[in-house]
């Protein structure tokens, strides 16, 4: 659904991330962009070119926050140090919103630098959510919480993936990053049907959306955003823009990155899906009221 | 699973078979993960085992030229591993990955010899220019600032560097090795792009030579956004740290210059050259 309370009411367009390789062309050709998707933690320093490339940025275009280092599924609970530099970096871009992952990735102050699936249960549900809501309450701004790709499951797991992310962002009352080439990449791994993922997550929750390419290998899919998206993957965007309306949408593209043009071209054929989206004149979703009690 | 993931790889980059207890490592991921109709619990794990060991052994091949130039890529990956196995990530941002590297180095000298006292100047060369990339930077200490001092607050004035400055004295000219390496680096990829083999496999074959030892003093700046290596003469390094530690102008130069038999016209000349340097570098903020 676009303009929601889960991305500052706004309808952002389509996006790419903001990658080095693009520093040049975009400063000197100022290319039209709806908006860039930065990642919080290259900029969550103290000076130095990363700031004075952002302050440049942001004078010309609007920029929205996307973080790989929270850990919402984090036991521990969310980093101090990590909150106050990404505060301190939210009031520098101004962010509408911000979105990081539904994983954990550090343990006992060790980081794995990855985006680790989470087991999902009742009692991981209800920590994450903590997790997320503390960290809403400090940065005082919408939250977002992305669905990983996967490459495992866990026998302790008491429930699908969409319903654990959808307990999450009731319990949270947050917003959803809606990233479909994940849902398709993570259905190819598991076994599961990605328009049932699509169907039964809170589409009134989301609040953005990512698209991206990957890589398959004979037994598995790894979402490697290296490619440019896939034609199943678009057609579950597709599906995606009919259900949740017409919504901002990035495209990742973050390794063996091609030029602007053929990174902001591949995004801009969302407007197709869009397009589609449009005329199809499916109302947005309402809020729907949870019936199950836990 | 933490555990299980963050194990180091064999020596074909596979995950270990055996556990730390001698089980079967495919016993352990069973009690974590499920298997499914293609790949086995020890096959799903093994894939965030490889993608942890590949993420962080890459980030630093990124950041260590000098090292992988000294060491080889398969010494270099053996001391990484070893390194990251005693010291693994505690910090929200790679980054932050080769802080302790020197200190690694020294106190594990085995996995660089013969070259230890190379590699820890190598080490602690590459983390400054980590350091200066993206540290906080001051307003510069401009004339004015000498000229704007309230009469009440005369007498107090301090010079204080700039936070990213990084001071270094070294056994080895590492800065000169570093900036060979890396145009020699930037020359094989052009060779590579290029369609001729014998031209690409003799940039291959001539390395760059090490360095010997050398007392070096050189601080590792930026401007404009870019790094510099800039060599200093020993007084300069050694004002330069005094006024670092605190000290007043009058106490870092008596701290920096030695009581030579120089003259003082040459000194004073000397010490003007180094301040109008530093001065348009823009090394030098106020402090009072």
């Amino acid at each position: 659904m676009p303009a929601n309370k889960f991305n500052g009411y706004t309808d952002y367009g389509i996006g790419i991330g903001l990658r080095i390789p693009h520093y040049d062309h975009i400063l000197s050709r100022k290319p039209t962009v709806d908006w860039f998707e930065i990642i919080s933690e290259n900029f969550m320093v103290d000076g130095g070119r990363p700031l004075e490339v952002l302050d440049q940025i942001l004078a010309q275009y609007r920029v929205v926050q996307h973080g790989v280092a929270m850990y919402f599924g984090s036991a521990d609970g969310p980093n101090r140090e990590h909150l106050r530099r990404l505060k301190v970096l939210t009031k520098r871009t101004k962010t509408p919103w911000l979105s990081d992952h539904l994983c954990w990735g550090s343990v006992d102050g060790t980081y794995s630098h990855d985006l680790l699936p989470m087991p999902y249960t009742l009692a991981a549900a209800k920590k994450t959510a903590a997790n997320i809501r503390m960290v809403r309450d400090y940065l005082e701004l919408p939250i977002a919480v992305e669905n990983v790709s996967s490459y495992t499951e866990f026998h302790v797991s008491e429930m699908t993936e969409w319903e654990f992310l959808t307990e999450v962002v009731e319990l949270a009352d947050c917003g959803i990053l809606l990233d479909v080439n994940n849902i398709y990449v993570s259905a190819k791994n598991h076994g599961f049907n990605p328009y049932d993922y699509l169907d039964h997550v809170p589409h009134h929750r989301v609040a953005q959306m990512h698209i991206a390419g990957h890589t398959k290998f004979e037994k598995y899919i790894l979402d490697t955003h290296d490619h440019p998206v896939l034609d199943p993957v678009w057609k579950l965007y597709a599906h995606a823009t009919r259900l949740c309306g017409v919504t901002a949408t990035l495209l990742e593209w973050d390794d063996k990155i091609p030029s602007f043009d053929e990174v902001h071209n591949e995004a801009l054929k969302a407007h197709e899906f869009i397009a589609q989206a449009r005329e199809a004149k499916i109302p947005a979703p309402r809020e729907t009221v949870r019936t199950k009690a836990r | 699973m933490w555990r299980v993931i963050s194990r180091p790889l064999t020596g074909d980059s596979r995950m270990q078979p055996r556990w730390t207890d001698g089980r079967p490592t495919s016993a352990v991921a069973e009690q974590i993960a499920k298997p499914n109709d293609r790949l086995t619990s020890f096959d799903r794990l093994e894939i965030y085992n490889r993608m942890y060991w590949f993420r962080v052994l890459d980030s630093l091949y990124d950041d260590c030229p000098g090292l992988r130039a000294v060491l080889g890529d398969r010494k270099f990956i053996a001391l990484a591993e070893a390194y990251l196995v005693k010291y693994p990530s505690g910090s929200f941002t790679l980054r932050n990955l080769p802080s302790r590297l020197a200190h690694f180095i020294r106190s594990n000298p085995r996995h660089t010899r013969p070259h230890t006292a190379l590699c820890h100047d190598l080490a602690r060369f590459e983390w400054a220019r980590v350091e200066v990339f993206d540290t906080a930077a001051n307003p510069v200490f401009t004339v004015n600032d000498l000229l704007d001092v309230p009469a009440a607050r005369q007498g107090r004035l301090r010079f204080e560097l700039q936070p990213y400055l990084q001071l270094l004295r070294l056994e080895h000219p590492v800065d000169e090795f570093i900036l060979a390496v890396k145009k020699r680096e930037a020359q094989l990829l052009r060779g590579d792009a290029s369609n001729a083999p014998s031209a690409r496999r003799q940039l291959r074959e001539k390395e760059v030579a090490r360095p010997g030892r050398a007392r070096t003093y050189v601080a590792v700046h930026r401007l404009d956004s870019q790094i510099y290596f800039k060599r200093l003469e020993p007084a300069a390094y050694r004002v330069l740290v005094a006024l670092r530690g605190g000290a007043t102008l009058e106490r870092a130069l008596a701290a920096g210059i030695p009581r030579a038999k120089k003259s003082r016209a040459e000194w004073a000349a000397r010490v003007q050259g180094w301040f109008r340097t530093w001065m348009e570098l823009g090394w030098l903020c106020r402090r009072e």
